[in-house]
């Protein structure tokens, strides 16, 4: 069994169904893509995992989904399923306040006072994320001063900071230059060590560069789901193909 | 092609005649008082005009230091009052509030913006009045003051004018927690903390310099505002003991006096007018301070 399962899902806004059936095991310790074109369904299976969507009006779920075991939707906790699955979204979106603030915050909401762990986890979190080095003397400084790569670097490192066991990346580099991209997809890369990735991209050779597995979407289901070399070498589905391809999309 | 560069040349004429006016009205308002109110200081003596505890126009005795802590007690009581709830309000609005109940509670709070003064100060007086009268009384039977007081002072004024900056501090502060991206709240979220830690970790900060605005604007409001604390002050010109004390503030002292005042007691409240004029100034120019401050950091 995978790290999550997603179990005959159905997900509606209001009347409108926007996922249709999904049955996806998503394994530990490896960095899943979804692809497919827009309004297609993945960012909203994103979110679900987090039940981020709790956030739209009108959404409503049926079918359940499972992290380790245990269904999100029934009993558990929304913050501290929070805490195990964090979040990186498309646009970077540090807070306005310090590099430390930022990293700091969720440690902090999660009961950590002490300013000496503070200090390990905020250097340790960034280290993480490859960025301690250009931001170590400037921790006191706003953190909106940066670069973009260097925000989404920030928010990756903010997200590790509350130890999760899962890293939702909501298609995270679409904002970014090539060379932040980059970066972004060394250090997802390096991540997967201790951490369980999911990510949306639009950009396929980002998908073939950094995922292992890889599902694809079209219109609020999943149309094939498999290792990333075998989707994209031999599609068993003439969608997928198509997709792929360029025919369509 | 000509014709209608010679229409937006007018028209950039018209705006900018319309912009002078605005400018025009404080100069003309700052020349008016200064040039009438600063004799009057002069004659008196500025520090015993600003210091003097005693104010007998009939003695020639002009002194507003009695107005000025009456002014700041009123206004400080109303901050007491009115912010906490405006704030809490406006949160509640922005981010609680179920769509059902909105466009009561909005219609509500823009209403209390649009009821008059003197409306206010009639409430007090026949409401307001009675209850702290009551509560003087009370007090006093259980030995915690010595004096009940009649019902009008500066708790009472304070009560009123709490209410009256709500509507100022409740607009402001909820159109700058709205104006805050909405990707600072789920960032929050999506670290785990709560719906409320996110709003008063988070967002609230974030709209720091909104709120600050409107508490000021709400201050501003407060320092001027006029009949209806009058109604309800007492209007005492000695600086009151306690709270339950009646007390005039400066505009009050204007209103009450202009009627009948000739010669340098006319000219003192025109000063008065100047004080007023120049506490606006200062709480203007620490807000720019304050926003400023908040910008570089």
């Amino acid at each position: 069994m995978g790290k999550i399962s997603v179990k005959n899902l159905d997900l509606y806004y209001g009347d409108f169904k926007a996922l249709k059936g999904i049955n996806l095991e998503i394994e530990a310790n490896k960095i899943t893509a979804f692809i497919g074109p827009s309004g297609c369904g993945k960012s909203t299976l994103l979110k679900s995992i987090n039940r981020m969507n709790d956030l739209v009006e009108g959404c409503r779920i049926e079918g359940e989904i499972l992290l380790d075991g245990e269904n999100i939707y029934k009993g558990m906790d929304v913050n501290l399923l929070r805490k195990r699955v964090g979040m990186v979204f498309q646009k970077p979106n540090p807070f306005p306040m310090s590099i430390y603030d930022n990293i700091a915050y969720g440690p902090r909401t999660h009961g950590i006072r002490s300013k000496s762990k503070l200090d390990d986890i905020v250097e340790k979190s960034l280290r993480n994320a490859a960025i301690w080095e250009e931001c170590k003397d400037r921790l006191k400084k706003s953190a909106l001063g940066m670069s973009g790569g260097q925000q989404q670097r920030l928010c990756i490192a903010r997200a590790l900071a509350v130890e999760p066991e899962v890293l939702l990346m909501d298609e995270p580099t679409s904002a970014l230059d090539p060379i932040s991209t980059s970066k972004i997809e060394d250090l997802a890369m390096e991540l997967k060590k201790d951490y369980t990735i999911v990510m949306v991209t639009h950009n396929m050779q980002q998908a073939v560069r950094v995922s292992d597995n890889t599902a694809f979407f079209l219109l609020g289901e999943v149309v094939e789901y498999n290792d990333t070399e075998k989707l994209f070498s031999i599609p068993a589905d003439k969608r997928t193909e198509d997709y792929i391809t360029g025919r369509f999309g | 092609m000509k014709s209608k560069a010679w229409t937006e040349k007018f028209m950039q004429g018209v705006f900018f005649i319309a912009a002078c006016a605005s400018v025009l009205a404080v100069a003309l308002i700052c020349v008016f008082l200064f040039a009438n109110g600063v004799p009057a200081m002069k004659e008196i003596g500025f520090v015993e005009f600003i210091t003097g505890k005693m104010w007998k126009p009939n003695n020639d005795l002009y002194g507003i230091f009695p107005m000025i802590i009456g002014s700041l007690y009123v206004t400080a009581g109303a901050i007491v009052f009115g912010v906490p709830i405006g704030i809490l309000t406006s949160v509640f609005m922005a981010m609680y509030c179920p769509k059902a109940i909105y466009k009561p509670l909005k219609a509500a709070t823009e209403l209390l913006a649009g009821i008059p003064s003197v409306v206010y100060g009639f409430f007090g007086l026949v409401v307001l009045v009675p209850w702290i009268r009551e509560f003087g009384r009370t007090l006093k039977q259980a030995g915690i003051t010595d004096s009940s007081g009649n019902g009008s002072g500066i708790l009472t004024a304070s009560l009123l004018l709490g209410m009256m900056i709500l509507p100022t501090i409740i607009g402001t502060t909820e159109s700058a927690i709205r104006a805050v991206p909405e990707h600072y709240y789920e960032g929050a979220l999506a670290l785990g903390a709560t719906h409320e830690r996110s709003i008063f970790t988070i967002v609230i900060p974030a709209a720091k310099s909104g709120v600050i605005a409107g508490i000021v604007l709400g201050i501003g409001r407060a320092v001027g505002e006029t009949m209806a604390v009058i109604m309800v002050a007492g209007n005492q010109t000695w600086i009151p003991e306690s709270l339950l004390k009646g007390v005039r503030t400066l505009t009050a002292n204007i209103v009450i006096e202009m009627g009948y005042a000739t010669g340098l007691h006319r000219e003192a409240l025109i000063a008065t007018g100047v004080v007023l004029f120049v506490f606006i100034l200062i709480i203007n120019f620490s807000v720019a301070l304050l926003k400023r401050r908040s910008e570089h950091e």
